[in-house]
């Protein structure tokens, strides 16, 4: 029945609030990758020797690689030597010493993105790392932190206030080798946030870093990188926004995670860098490596609602080296339009109980295309090791697509592994039935959506667990007609 | 309340409804009776606007205002309840969730303060009580993994809840057992005011044993060859509908 397809046809972009540029003077780098760039980051930031030597070593290694094509998603090349790898705003003199000094237009774009960084306006309880561009502009709560013992500042004042935690644990769980892009991002990272969390200390407050794109033709490669010591715990929380540009841009960021025996990190991705628009010009081209390594009785969980970005391209995922250790990861990936989305995780079960448990959600619309790639792995030793997953696909309309690339491997035959996957379609009966009980089209979209990602929204924090909801209901305004 | 008059629909090239002439008053409760095919269903999804039907000819009056040239959700908010013959599963949605949110659409739509959650909850468990449904029932998604006969229940639960002016129950009888055929009638009797009507589709007589019909309407072939009181129902229950197709040739 044509009318019955027309009403899903008219699938069109929804309004990205966050799509304004910050009019302010910066500092770039010109276009072009290669030992000048590195050095100049690394200078930029005062670095100790042994970085610089990392970052070349990471960079020579990259020459040598080629872009990974297994993934499912389709771009044309990225020109490397067409992208800046360094733009921060421009200081005052030596930079600004306390959040009081930052630049009101640099405060007001916080502001308007929902992150007031002034402390008296923040959500109690909540911490912000405000990553613009290539540099850290400033850290709420520090003082409040620093009381508990907690350390959580950029990574670049991390390497001058703490070198000798950032130089012991820096590439321990990412190697500069591991990947493509990984290896891109050991060379020339800007930025990022750094969290430490000392021996039997709960985090007082939820951490959270919100990484903002503000200028055109820059890439952002930011690395976080969270220790948490024997027995501590830590909430942290990342967003992302960019402008609404013609170009693509890449955003290429490294998070490793550390769990020593028996601490607990548990980390949520609300992620909304512009997605391109209707036909698939612009957006964010991102392409992350996240993973975490959990020693005895430790336990990671990843938690990520991926609604923006052109291309998506990350898979957290959690080496289970100790005993007993546990690994989560709950994803929602929406994909809209022309987005494309290959994401998912890997549960590397090396010690013994190790448990894991992977909860997917993915949901496509317009043209966009969805894959869930995901690897189990059982290790000669991990005896017992217990693995659930859930792959669900949720799609809207007949132009877009859902993949699923499940691949299990276990060396141990005590393994249990379990998968399920299911799809289902957002069918017109169903949107009938609700509009016959006097709901819109776009509400009743919304409910079936949301009742499709309630196991995700349910892990994370629970003002973000609001706010992922609504940015859910926004990606997909004027999807149905 | 309702006139329908030389309406004619249907899908795509076929013609289904070929001139229906039905007028429903406010207190009214009308039986609709006729073999399958004959167009009962098709009827009930025009009057709700149900997408793919085209309608070609004729107008049905609702109130005053044209019914057909409104959408779906603002029929229903207008009080236009179809209680369908199959509910649709949608999974992962919560049953107290959406009846709350389709109770506050018509409330808001009639200037109403929406209910909230707690006056929502006291208010659906003493219609659930009528209906035998049980109060884990809120919980579930909405008519997932129902059997037929709870999804015909949370049917009835609905319009209770929503209170319209205008039912159609289109089969609602269809696949019920007795008891819950009775408990269906009840809570569509306990519907019946002076200021609301009730349009009752049903293959056989059987539903009019407990729903007592002002009117019996007999469809046959796009169009309503007969119309009578409940009489005429229990003559169709002996003779069947060939009689009746003959004498309209």
């Amino acid at each position: 029945m044509s009318a019955q397809t027309d009403t899903i046809d008219q699938f069109v972009a929804s309004d990205y609030k966050y799509g304004f540029v910050t009019d302010i003077e910066s500092e770039s780098l010109p276009p072009g990758l290669g030992e000048e760039a590195v050095r100049f980051i690394s200078a930029k930031k005062n670095e100790p020797e042994w970085l610089l030597d990392w970052r070349l070593k990471a960079l020579r290694h990259f020459e040598k690689l080629k872009c990974p094509t297994w993934p499912h998603v389709n771009y044309p090349p990225v020109d490397f030597q067409d992208i800046s790898y360094y733009s921060a705003p421009k200081k005052k003199g030596d930079g600004p010493k306390s959040l009081d000094e930052v630049d009101p237009k640099l405060l007001e774009t916080y502001e308007k993105l929902g992150v007031p960084l002034h402390e008296r306006a923040r959500l109690a309880g909540v911490a912000v790392d405000a990553v613009f561009d290539s540099e850290s502009i400033g850290t709420t709560f520090k003082a409040d932190l620093a009381k508990a013992g907690v350390i959580f500042c950029s990574i670049s004042e991390a390497v001058q206030e703490h070198p000798e935690l950032v130089r012991k644990y820096l590439g321990t769980v990412v190697p500069y080798t591991d990947n493509f892009y990984a290896t891109l991002n050991s060379a020339v990272f800007s930025d990022g946030s750094f969290v430490y969390i000392p021996k039997g200390t709960r985090c007082p407050m939820e951490l959270s870093t919100y990484f903002r794109i503000n200028a055109a033709n820059t890439g952002q490669f930011e690395r976080t990188l969270i220790v948490a010591e024997e027995g501590s715990h830590v909430s942290y929380l990342e967003g992302c926004t960019a402008p609404m540009r013609d170009e693509n841009q890449l955003h290429a960021a490294v998070v490793e995670l550390v769990a020593l025996d028996n601490a607990e990190i548990k980390y949520s991705t609300v992620q909304n860098w512009y997605p391109g628009d209707e036909e698939g010009r612009g957006g964010i081209y991102n392409f992350v490596t996240k993973r975490g390594i959990c020693k005895t009785n430790a336990k990671i969980s990843w938690t990520q609602v991926e609604t923006g970005s052109a291309i998506t391209w990350k898979y957290p995922s959690v080496i289970l080296q100790g005993d007993n250790s546990i690994g989560e990861f709950y994803s929602v990936a929406l994909t809209n339009n022309r987005q494309q989305a290959d994401t998912g995780t890997k549960m590397v079960h090396l010690g013994k109980n190790t448990r894991s448990t992977i909860i997917s959600k993915g949901i496509s619309a317009g043209k966009g295309q969805n894959s869930y790639r995901g690897l189990v792995q059982v290790g000669k030793k991990a005896t017992n090791a217990r693995n659930f997953s859930q792959c669900d696909s949720l799609l809207i309309g007949d132009r877009c697509g859902a993949h699923t690339f499940p691949y299990i491997e276990a060396k141990n035959p005590s393994a249990n592994i379990e998968h399920e996957a299911t799809t289902s379609k957002i069918g017109e009966d169903q949107i009938f039935y609700c509009n016959q009980r006097g709901l819109e089209t776009q509400d009743a979209v919304n409910m079936i959506v949301n009742g499709f990602c309630k196991e995700v929204f349910r892990e994370l924090p629970m003002e973000f667990a609001v706010e992922a909801q609504k940015l859910l209901d926004v990606s997909l305004e004027g999807s149905v007609g | 309340m309702l006139q329908i008059k030389k309406l004619q629909a249907g899908i795509e090239d076929k013609r289904i409804l070929k001139g229906i002439d039905l007028s429903v008053n406010a207190g009214e409760v009308h039986a609709i009776m006729g073999p399958n095919g004959s167009g009962k269903s098709t009827l009930a999804s025009v009057l709700a606007g149900r997408d793919g039907y085209d309608v070609t000819g004729g107008e049905a009056i609702y109130n005053g205002s044209d019914l057909l040239d409104l959408a779906p959700e603002e029929r229903a908010r207008e009080g236009v309840f179809i209680a369908f013959q199959y509910p649709v599963e949608i999974p992962g949605v919560n049953s107290a969730y959406f009846l709350r949110s389709a109770v506050n659409a018509v409330r808001t739509h009639r200037g109403e303060a929406e209910l909230d959650a707690m006056s929502f909850l006291k208010a659906v468990k003493e219609k659930m009580k009528e209906l035998g449904l049980s109060e884990e029932f809120l919980k579930r998604p909405v008519n997932a993994g129902f059997s037929g006969g709870e999804k015909k229940r949370n049917e009835i639960l609905q319009m209770a809840m929503l209170n319209p002016r205008l039912a159609v129950l289109d089969e609602t009888d269809s696949g019920l057992d007795i008891d819950a055929l009775r408990i269906v009638a009840d809570g569509v009797n306990r519907l019946r005011g002076r200021d609301n009507a009730q349009v009752v589709i049903t293959h056989y007589q059987r539903l009019l044993d407990y729903i007592v019909p002002d009117f019996v309407h007999v469809l046959h072939d796009g169009r309503i060859i007969k119309s009578g009181d409940k009489s005429l129902a229990i003559e169709l229950e002996e003779k069947g509908y060939d009689w009746l197709a003959k004498e309209a040739a």
